[in-house]
């Protein structure tokens, strides 16, 4: 997916605590801005993410409007098995997309 | 002629100008978050337990030039196992139109309590941190961060 930017690192030791990085491109749209008739601009913004490894959820995360657009998320795991994370975004006007990883664990 | 098309403009733009100021006032005004509005988002989320500071650190610049995208680390000093660790992360803000800003939920599998994201800040304003513990309590930490342009409400497009 070329919306969706995604850094974990490709090899790990089993144990090793690692960082995973995420980026969604949205405009996440608050719903309180005003075009300049004075009409407000509806609400479009990414609700939920999450993240699962070897299919196992390892992180979930409610998203509001007080996110900037392009929402950033990194959060940590431990590397337990070779496999893939995979990633989700679910959204306003049926927003939905989804990204994968695959890691080595040695 | 010109006289008069000046004059026309003028009333015009000032017309537009009362709607504009007067628009953000009325609707925006009930949507604002309020110190009392975010003391009771924090209660949906806390319930009655009593929270606690400590443990927890929230990294946010003290100052923040342009309001749209605040980089935000909160970081739970707890350890990561099946017996005790930190079940999620809750942030809140007062001045926001909302007092929710993000709601993160980790595990024992996360090895270390830190997420990190970008944030919107309509406002200078106190920024609250909260973590739930797998004990049921709850630890805070606050920040004060001073934004000199602010995002979301006031930009008009």
């Amino acid at each position: 997916m070329a919306s969706a930017l995604i850094n974990v690192p490709k090899k790990a030791r089993r144990g090793e605590i690692i960082e995973i990085k995420t980026l969604m491109s949205h405009i996440m749209e608050t719903g309180y801005r005003h075009t300049a008739e004075g009409e407000v601009i509806p609400r479009d913004i990414i609700t939920s993410f999450s993240c699962r490894y070897n299919g196992v959820e390892i992180f979930r995360a409610d998203l509001f409007p007080a996110f900037s657009a392009n929402p950033f998320i990194t959060f940590f795991t431990i590397a337990q098995e070779s496999g893939k994370f995979d990633f989700e975004w679910t959204g306003d006007k049926g927003f939905s997309d989804t990204a994968s990883a695959s890691i080595i664990v040695e | 002629m010109k006289h008069e098309s000046t004059r026309r403009q003028f009333l015009g733009l000032a017309g537009s100008a009362a709607a504009l100021g007067a628009v953000p006032l009325v609707t925006l005004r009930p949507a604002a978050a309020t110190p009392a509005s975010m003391t009771s988002a924090i209660r949906a989320v806390v319930g009655e337990a009593t929270v606690r500071t400590g443990k927890v650190k929230l990294d946010v610049p003290p100052l923040v030039e342009n309001g749209n995208t605040v980089p935000m680390t909160v970081t739970v000093s707890n350890p990561m196992t099946p017996a005790d660790h930190v079940v999620s992360i809750h942030v809140f803000n007062e001045k926001n139109p909302q007092p929710n800003m993000g709601n993160f939920y980790l595990g024992p599998h996360a090895g270390r309590a830190q997420i990190s994201s970008r944030i919107r800040l309509a406002d200078s304003q106190k920024i609250v941190a909260i973590a739930k513990l797998s004990d049921g309590s709850f630890w805070s930490a606050t920040t004060e961060v001073i934004v000199t342009l602010a995002a979301c409400t006031d930009e008009v497009i």
